[in-house]
């Protein structure tokens, strides 16, 4: 399910999942969203004569929750559990103000009143990459999430280093696109799993998509992880999905100007790739203005020009990303897990003496 | 950039606070959003009045706080306005500025009853 953008909701299909489903909410908007069953519930509503009545979900995995609940045809529950989706309440049907969220209610007093929210507007989406984030550092794990135009050579450039890698580490790779599986076919082909997701109408990958994506995937420790993103110069550069380095992928059969027409994606990536460079002899592309201008968006970018068909300068990428592989391992060996690892280790060593 | 994207990500966090404190109806939303944020003020308002249509927040009055643009600019080593996210510095017109204020895109508070 897409959680931020209103660009496609509930098109989201992930390869293999369970099943989709339709909600009709109290106001009319209408979300289909697929879920696997691992949280499977069931509850059973006895008849409260007044319409609002709390009651209790077990989970199968022994968590539960309770929640009020009024039936005027439509109901609302909230569930404690990350990958959470929320239902907003039936505006009709009776409010209980002892057991609903207001606590309490003085009569005759206007309840009007200045809430303060402070909050980031994608600060739901935020909260699911600093999760990825959180999981692929424990785990030492190094994601690249890969961005461009359409038609710049993403994939080809994505199958060329996971044949110069795939030898030397685990990897696998998430394909968003709109519709097909071509993308992840292309990948698997090469011999590493791959997941596509497709996003419908939806205009790039978020941070939900992605965690979804990791269960699916099971990334191994210290593995190389390949986000491509949907081919979109605007919106993924405001989405975090949790990847160490978005990557902005240039083509040189685009214009020089992109990074000044698409500023945002520019300073988002840390790094560019200027793509098809073994065209340049037949364009009028003026590589060194291209980066110039790339830099001018985004003085710290690191640029390195490649043809992904014909492999001239692959092998600077493909140290770039050995050496961020090793800065991932590196990390991990601090990571308190790492730590208690080796205090299991240290303990199971002295009480075999 | 996507204000329709960014109109549901008020609209989720509105609703979400207006839930739990139990209100009825939400007056006024206060959204900060910087200008250095890509984001057109007019077409967040078109969307949000879009999204809003028939929920808690419906009529709602919306209110947008512009928060001006800073930015660290390396070689003058000091703060300077800034208008757009990739501009030059207005004192020495190098482009090896860093925004630092302005990049927001916050819900501020909301009212409600």
């Amino acid at each position: 399910m897409c959680t931020v953008c209103g660009c496609g909701e509930g098109e989201v299909k992930i390869e293999g999942d369970g099943h989709a489903h339709t909600h009709v909410h109290a106001d009319g908007t209408v979300h289909t969203h697929t879920h696997e069953h691992a949280d499977e519930h069931a509850h059973a509503h006895d008849d409260a004569p007044l319409g609002v009545h709390s009651h209790t979900h077990h989970h199968a995995d022994g968590r539960e929750h309770s929640h009020a609940h009024s039936h005027d045809g439509e109901h609302v529950h909230t569930h404690g559990y990350e990958g959470e989706h929320q239902h907003q309440p039936a505006l009709g049907g009776d409010l209980d103000y002892g057991n609903g969220p207001a606590r309490a209610h003085v009569p005759g007093m206007s309840q009007a009143r200045m809430v303060q929210i402070e909050q980031d507007i994608l600060s739901k989406n935020n909260g699911y990459a600093a999760k990825n984030r959180h999981l692929f550092d424990d785990r030492g794990i190094f994601a690249l999430n890969l961005v461009s135009s359409p038609g710049s050579g993403k994939t080809t450039l994505l199958v060329k280093t996971i044949e110069l890698l795939k030898d030397q580490v685990a990897i696998c790779v998430v394909e968003g696109d709109q519709q097909t599986s071509n993308d992840a076919e292309r990948i698997r082909a090469t011999g590493v799993p791959a997941l596509q997701i497709n996003t419908g109408k939806g205009c790039h990958l978020d941070g939900h998509m992605v965690g979804h994506a990791i269960e699916r995937l099971q990334p191994a420790d210290e593995s190389l992880f390949l986000i491509e993103n949907v081919g979109n110069l605007v919106c993924p550069a405001a989405f975090d999905l949790g990847e160490h380095h978005k990557v902005a992928i240039l083509s040189v059969t685009e214009g020089e100007d992109k990074p000044l027409k698409y500023p945002d994606m520019f300073r988002a990536a840390d790094i560019m790739l200027l793509n098809k460079c073994d065209l340049l002899p037949y364009l009028e592309f003026d590589a060194d203005l291209a980066e110039a201008n790339a830099r001018q968006v985004n003085p710290n970018l690191t640029v390195f020009r490649v043809s992904a068909t014909r492999g001239e300068g692959m092998s600077a990428w493909i140290d770039w990303i050995t050496s961020g592989l090793e800065a991932q391992r590196g990390k991990r060996s601090e990571t308190v897990d790492a730590l208690k690892r080796r205090v299991v280790e240290l303990e199971r060593q002295l009480a075999a003496k | 950039m996507h204000e329709m994207s960014l109109a549901e990500g008020v609209l989720q966090l509105v609703e979400d606070t207006a839930q739990r404190e139990g209100a009825q109806r939400v007056k006024l939303v206060v959204l900060e959003i910087g200008q250095l944020s890509s984001v057109e003020p007019e077409a967040l308002r078109f969307c949000f009045e879009a999204v809003t249509h028939g929920g808690i927040a419906h009529g709602a009055a919306l209110e947008i706080v512009a928060v001006p643009g800073s930015g660290w600019c390396m070689p003058c080593a000091a703060t300077v306005p800034m208008t757009e996210s990739f501009g030059a510095c207005p004192q020495c017109g190098s482009y090896q500025v860093q925004p630092t204020g302005g990049t927001e895109m916050r819900v501020k508070e909301i009212e409600i009853e």
